[in-house]
């Protein structure tokens, strides 16, 4: 993963606490995104080549590069869908998001 | 007043439910309805969150929703069991699953679970489950009778898929009414 | 009368009113939440329901210079914005006022940036009260589409000449679906009269617009143009008399006032907040209290008289403002202030500052209002504004009673960690 840490944002409790007009220090999310998925991309790694194509096609950027293999961040997958119909090996498969 | 909220992904038609059910209680039911999106930006898939408000006497009140008399999830991935919470004490949650017996020993018996998904695939050959859950909610809830619902309906399909969409809500009404009984 | 019924928004029933109304020419630009207005009068021009001439532009300031030059050739016009669209087009607002234009326009009511946000307050058209445009605040969307209707023939008026913006709160009308009674465009057209400017410019008729002036004329140009605002009051009235005997609706001219007749304390609104502030009224007065409302209906002209009027037997009112004129007080208090001075100095008045960028106004605190302004008459707070529902700890006190003497300064903390 390369991404900026996700800091949960906190309704300030005191004025003072506000930063003085809208801005705050940069390289945080603050929140996550998978409450958007019903399914979930599932890669079996032990099939995967290594080609990168879902890397390169992800639109949210969550697919990463890991030693050879990939990785999905979960966090911020949307559940497209997209990585799972490009794969050329069909290694990527959609199962339904459990709660 | 009745307050009825609407939880779907975006695209799944939430929003149009609301209307769609606004709509035929206010032109064709002597009611009257505010339907409104949850207000900001729209993206599909996201959560979202739709607001029908139905009374008798014209609705003058625009503040939000807290209590709701009837809480209707599109996407059975989007229940939360905190959402008994939102009702008010006769409320009732009513959930789109393809699995209806699950929450049949669900501690709280104010959940109506309806495979509307399964009725509207066998029809349309699509699962879009929002007409379906509009005729779950209009038996449920008693506020609407289909004919009201085909009528609304008229201003949203023509033909075929006006057809399919009116066979839709018969079949989900009656399931239902079913469902209620039992 | 053959009028249907349809279950649409706020911004559908203003493009339906314009579909009515019928202009030669609009130009207009997208912006949230005015967006469905552009793109329904789009498809109106494109399926040849509306007869219109629709120009794409490139921005708000050309949007409203673009409706400056048609206006100018005589012809009706109509364009819409909200918030930063509105601040953009700033330059060109005074100009159109100035030029006489009967340009009418309808402003989805939205917060200003920074903060960015697309939600509703009246922040940006409380901006322009000075830009001499006649401002019209709307509470439904049947009142949209009636007010927008009626705003043509204010504005078009050979006695006012005076472009009209049109406000409707942004989402709570402009995104909200009811039932609106749309009339028969044919009886439209016979009450709406065709526009008759006696300074448009033809062929016939060729001018030279837009000069400048000296400092020996300037003055005489603005008084005559405060002259045609406030003698609009009269227009207003008849215009709204005249569309009553023809569609059967009215909605009580510049200021409404809801039992006001013995009321004791009276809040005044603005726009889609008065509807939940009348559920109160009707609450406390089932419960014995003498409560009142006044919804503002026009800004300028400001109903001056209607509001002392209203107001004879009120012992305190409180004005609720979507807007904050930081270092003052909301701009609507200002103005009913104003007003007030002239008659009624004894009686207590208070500010709420509320539904800032799209904030809830929830009943609950409405009815807190009211109860504040009972105890106001005995605590007689020295402090009129008040941030309504700030959820945030202050080291302010707005009450003499509370203890002012804990003043706490605390380091900036990372809460957004």
């Amino acid at each position: 993963m390369n991404r900026p840490p996700v800091r949960k944002y906190i309704k300030p409790k005191h004025i003072s606490d506000y930063p003085v007009g809208p801005s705050f220090s940069a390289g945080y999310l603050t929140s996550d995104n998978s409450g958007w998925r019903t399914l979930r991309p599932v890669i079996d790694n032990d099939s995967c080549t290594g080609c990168l194509k879902c890397y390169l096609c992800c639109p949210e950027g969550v697919i990463y590069p890991k030693e050879g293999k990939i990785d999905i961040d979960y966090d911020f997958c949307k559940g497209c869908g997209i990585c799972s119909k490009i794969c050329r090996n069909k290694v990527i498969k959609m199962e339904k998001e459990k709660k | 007043m009745t307050e009825i909220r609407w939880h779907g992904r975006g695209g799944q038609g939430a929003f149009t439910a609301s209307k769609l059910f606004g709509e035929a209680v206010a032109l064709y039911g002597g009611l009257h309805a505010l339907a409104f999106p949850s207000f900001g930006p729209e993206r599909r898939g996201a959560p979202v969150l739709a607001f029908t408000k139905i009374s008798a006497e014209k609705i003058e009140d625009r503040s939000d929703i807290r209590k709701c008399d009837y809480i209707v999830i599109l996407d059975e991935s989007l229940f939360d069991g905190n959402f008994i919470n939102d009702l008010k004490p006769e409320g009732k949650i009513i959930i789109n699953t393809s699995l209806p017996d699950k929450y049949k020993n669900h501690y709280d018996k104010r959940i109506i679970a309806v495979d509307a998904t399964g009725i509207s695939s066998s029809v349309l050959g699509k699962p879009i489950a929002n007409t379906a859950m509009t005729a779950v909610l209009a038996s449920v809830s008693g506020i609407a009778e289909p004919l009201i619902l085909y009528k609304a309906l008229k201003h949203y399909f023509k033909d075929e898929l006006l057809r399919k969409n009116m066979e839709i809500i018969t079949r989900t009404f009656d399931i239902s009414q079913n469902i209620i009984r039992q | 009368m053959k009028a249907i019924r349809k279950f649409i928004s706020g911004d559908d029933a203003v493009a339906e009113a314009v579909r009515l109304a019928s202009p030669d020419f609009i130009a207009a630009y997208p912006i949230t939440p005015q967006t469905v207005v552009v793109e329904r009068l789009s498809e109106m021009v494109e399926d040849g329901s509306l007869v219109s001439e629709f120009m794409h532009v490139e921005s708000e300031h050309s949007a409203l210079s673009a409706c400056m030059g048609a206006s100018a050739m005589g012809v009706r016009t109509f364009t819409a914005t909200s918030s930063q669209g509105l601040l953009y087009m700033a330059e060109c607002l005074p100009y159109a006022s100035g030029g006489r234009f009967p340009i009418v326009m309808m402003n989805g009511n939205r917060s200003v940036a920074l903060p960015w946000s697309i939600y509703g307050d009246h922040r940006d058209s409380l901006s322009q009260l000075d830009s001499g445009w006649i401002q019209i605040y709307v509470e439904d969307a049947q009142e949209s589409l009636d007010m927008t209707i009626q705003a043509f023939a204010i504005a078009e008026n050979a006695e006012v000449l005076t472009p009209v913006m049109i406000n409707l709160d942004g989402f709570l009308l402009t995104h909200t679906y009811e039932l609106v009674e749309i009339p028969e465009k044919d009886i439209v057209g016979s009450w709406l009269a065709p526009v008759d400017n006696p300074y448009a410019m033809n062929f016939d008729n060729p001018r030279n617009m837009g000069f400048s002036s000296q400092p020996s004329d300037n003055t005489e140009f603005k008084y005559q143009q405060h002259k045609a605002v406030e003698d609009s009051r009269k227009i207003i009235l008849e215009t709204e008399k005249s569309f009553e005997q023809i569609f059967g609706r009215s909605y009580g001219g510049l200021a409404a006032g809801f039992m006001c007749d013995d009321a004791e304390f009276i809040i005044i609104t603005l726009g889609s907040v008065t509807g939940t502030c009348r559920t109160v009224v009707r609450e406390l007065r089932k419960e014995g209290i003498k409560a009142g409302l006044i919804k503002i209906r026009f800004m300028r002209p400001f109903p001056t008289d209607e509001i002392i009027g209203l107001t004879t037997n009120a012992k305190a009112i409180a004005v609720l403002d979507r807007d904050i004129s930081f270092g003052y007080e909301g701009t609507v208090f200002t103005n009913v202030n104003s007003a007030l001075a002239r008659t009624h100095n004894d009686i207590l008045k208070m500010n709420y500052i509320a539904g800032l960028g799209g904030r809830d106004i929830p009943k609950e605190s409405i009815r807190e209002i009211f109860k504040e302004l009972e105890e106001g008459l005995t605590t007689r707070p020295d402090k009129a504004v008040k941030f309504l529902n700030l959820n945030v700890e202050t080291d302010e006190k707005y009450s003499d009673s509370e203890d002012n003497s804990t003043q706490h300064h605390r380091e900036g903390v990372l809460l957004w960690s």
